[in-house]
């Protein structure tokens, strides 16, 4: 549309403390804007071979034309050069932080630069402000910093603030960006790019109108995706028990990950059950800035003082399926106050909760195979279930005293290859693997590399819909993995939450992009789907990914899974057609 | 009909009201909405609504300098667009911040009452009630 906003790209430079806006028609035309936009802008911004800690490499943030204008189309995708994986960088995060962009009259953010000091950035409109944080900088609770700013900067309800923690500040590979407390640009370690620019958060708002070229039809598609996702079975899940309600689930079929995946069930997981840490500890749930699912789960934490009856230390703690898995079945915790405390220290230092429960899972096992000593965890003895080991072990690994706790807070990948234990390292390209033991499409999906950042895919939904009954080729595997895939990164690029992928189908998306002045086919967005997965893979190939460097763990075909069809062959078989179809 | 606040508690945050108001005059975005949800000071402490409580003797139209804001039969305000001079007096005049604010046009944007949020607030947290001297109508 003629007078939207969308094709406006931010420019900042930390080093010189300038910015300019360019418009980019070109990039949004022909990737309508979130991941396809960004991956572009990543490939213009970031040379081959670039440091991903160097001041010059580039954070970009991207969302998409239906953000603002229908609901569920609130998430941010930002792309970055990992530090953890030297490849693509890819997370999305929602909170307001879509919206606040769309709404401060941008496309997408381009930073470079790095400052000589701790900064924030604040971006109110086209009011562009880099403030001091050298006071904000090394706090210990990464929500304290955000209050401040909170504090400090207008727009309450227009703004998203996104801000590091202390493990960002000291560049953990796996370190994350926090925007809205409880929301995260996670997993492949933005937080260290924005350590390694000493940026300590940006504060984003604005309050613009959007202009739609049919406005009774708009009010009637609007209406018609606001009730789907208001009424239908497939969103209410994540509104009530939340994806947690897969604990249970996962468990009973033998494809839920339990310490380091040594088993794929535990009989003691009642209590940490999505059902019962909902009835027992929920206190809240919220949602993402236009979006009326509310999936986000807030669980009190009630913790008595030792010293002093009757006084309490109460914290909200955020939670999900992953973080339950991650930090609770991975690393043999079953009590839910425990996983809440394991939570909170990890929402404080700023880390990834997948990545970091994996890593305390191979770390206990290594303590107890004896290949690491309790000099290497700085006289912590790690084992199963040890809440209180572990947050401190957490601790540790963000302000490092041993090499071997330096070397765990670059991945579980680089610790591995240093002290051993790769076969029971759990990672895939470099990435601490998430919650579903499901099958092989699931692992072929990890290491697939399919979206960048959770290492989500369909896999575990053909797992558990057909490979658990009937019998597929890898082959086959793979195509309904990239075509899937192609899907979602639409989805992505129009900025639409993977949770509601069944309410937007591509017509709907057709339908509803038509309104901003994009014309595409069902067709035509299927094949900009396969060109942007494409174009992903052009930055990791240039970067050095090769499908025949990839050490799939061990593991993954002792333990018993739902389809029982995890082999080496499977998987080879499946890489190697993976291969033929992408190189 | 008076726009209040049934339950606060209930809010989720997801702000579907505040587009659904600013969607009225046919564009997305939340230039023109005059409702507001923000947090209580941090998301973990829940949400503030603020509505327009249609007060029977505005402050918003008593500093008007212009009489753009008529005061109302039965309370509430009406917007005179064209007298309006964009100095912002009735938004600061109004302590639950309540006059909003189209910072495209630099015009406030006053509740008409019109109760179109409450369709689309998913958890019941607004409702439009039926305007009977001394009802008590919430308004945080």
């Amino acid at each position: 549309m003629p007078n939207d906003s969308l094709s406006k790209v931010l420019y900042i430079d930390l080093t010189l403390k300038k910015f300019e806006t360019k418009d980019r028609q070109d990039l949004f035309e022909k990737y309508l804007g979130g991941t396809g936009v960004a991956t572009q802008l990543l490939l213009e911004e970031c040379h081959e071979g670039m440091d991903p800690l160097s001041p010059e490499a580039p954070i970009i943030f991207a969302v998409g034309p239906l953000t603002g204008v229908f609901p569920l189309a609130s998430k941010t995708c930002a792309m970055f050069k990992s530090p953890h994986t030297g490849d693509l960088g890819e997370s999305h995060a929602g909170g307001r932080s879509a919206i606040a962009i769309r709404m401060a009259g941008y496309g997408a953010i381009v930073i470079k630069g790095a400052s000589e000091i701790p900064i924030y950035l604040t971006i109110h409109g086209n009011k562009i402000h880099f403030k001091n944080a050298t006071t904000l900088w090394g706090m210990k609770d990464g929500s304290i910093p955000a209050r401040v700013m909170r504090q400090q900067e207008k727009a309450e309800g227009l703004r998203a603030i996104f801000r590091i923690g202390t493990a960002g500040e000291n560049l953990v590979t796996y370190s994350n960006v926090t925007t809205e407390t409880y929301r995260h640009f996670g997993r492949l370690g933005l937080g260290a790019v924005f350590g390694s620019k000493k940026l300590k958060g940006i504060v984003i708002s604005g309050k613009k109108a959007i202009e739609v070229n049919d406005k009774k039809a708009y009010r009637g598609l609007y209406d018609q995706i606001y009730k789907a996702a208001t009424e239908s079975p497939v969103m209410k899940k994540y509104h009530d028990v939340g994806t947690a309600i897969n604990i249970k689930v996962l468990n009973s079929i033998h494809a839920l990950p339990v310490k380091n995946l040594q088993q794929s069930s535990s009989e003691s997981i009642e209590n940490i059950s999505g059902e019962s840490i909902a009835q027992h500890h929920l206190a809240r749930r919220l949602a993402c800035a236009h979006c009326p699912v509310a999936c986000i789960h807030l669980a009190f934490l009630r913790e008595p003082y030792d010293d002093d009856p009757y006084f309490y230390k109460t914290s909200p703690v955020c939670y999900d399926f992953e973080l339950i898995y991650s930090l609770g079945t991975m690393v043999g915790i079953n009590d839910p106050t425990n996983l809440l405390k394991l939570i909170d220290i990890v929402e404080q230092t700023g880390v990834d909760a997948m990545s970091m429960g994996v890593i305390l899972a191979w770390m206990t096992e290594m303590f107890e195979r004896k290949m690491i000593s309790v000099n290497d965890l700085d006289g912590i003895e790690l084992k199963w279930g040890d809440a209180d080991a572990f947050i401190e072990i957490v601790k540790k690994i963000v302000h490092p005293t041993t090499e071997f706790l330096k070397a765990c807070g670059k991945g579980v990948d680089y610790a591995a290859v240093h002290y051993g234990g790769k076969e029971f390292a759990m990672r895939f390209g470099k990435n601490e693997m998430p919650g579903y033991h499901t099958g092989p499409a699931g692992y072929l999906g990890f290491i697939l590399g399919a979206r960048h950042s959770h290492l989500d895919n369909a896999g575990y939904s053909i797992d558990q819909k057909e490979l658990i009954k009937i019998d597929l080729t890898p082959q086959q595997v793979v195509d309904k993995l990239l075509e899937e895939e192609a899907i979602r990164q639409i989805l992505s690029s129009i900025a639409v939450c993977f949770f509601a992928r069944g309410i937007y189908d591509l017509k709907l998306v057709s339908d509803a992009v038509k309104l901003l002045g994009f014309d595409l086919t069902d067709n035509d967005l299927m094949e900009m789907g396969k060109k942007i997965h494409l174009n992903k893979y052009k930055f990791k190939m240039r970067e050095g990914f090769r499908f025949e460097k990839l050490d799939i763990p061990e593991r993954i075909y002792q333990t018993t899974d739902p389809t029982g069809k995890i082999t080496k062959e499977f998987i080879q078989g499946g890489i190697n057609y993976a291969k033929s179809l992408i190189d | 009909m008076k726009l209040s606040v049934r339950d606060v508690m209930r809010c989720v945050g997801c702000q579907s009201c505040m587009f659904a108001c600013s969607r009225r005059s046919g564009n997305a975005g939340l230039s023109n909405s005059s409702i507001g949800i923000k947090s209580t000071g941090g998301i973990s402490r829940g949400y503030t609504v603020i509505v327009c409580r249609s007060c029977e003797n505005p402050p918003c139209a008593a500093v008007c300098p212009t009489n753009a804001l008529v005061p109302k039969e039965g309370g509430g305000v009406r917007l005179n667009s064209s007298k309006c001079i964009g100095c912002g007096l009735c938004k600061d005049a109004c302590v639950i911040e309540a006059v909003f604010w189209n910072e495209e046009q630099n015009k406030p944007v006053i509740c008409v009452q019109c109760g179109y949020c409450v369709d689309y607030c998913p958890y019941e947290v607004l409702e439009l009630k039926k305007d009977k001297k001394g009802v008590t109508h919430d308004a945080q």
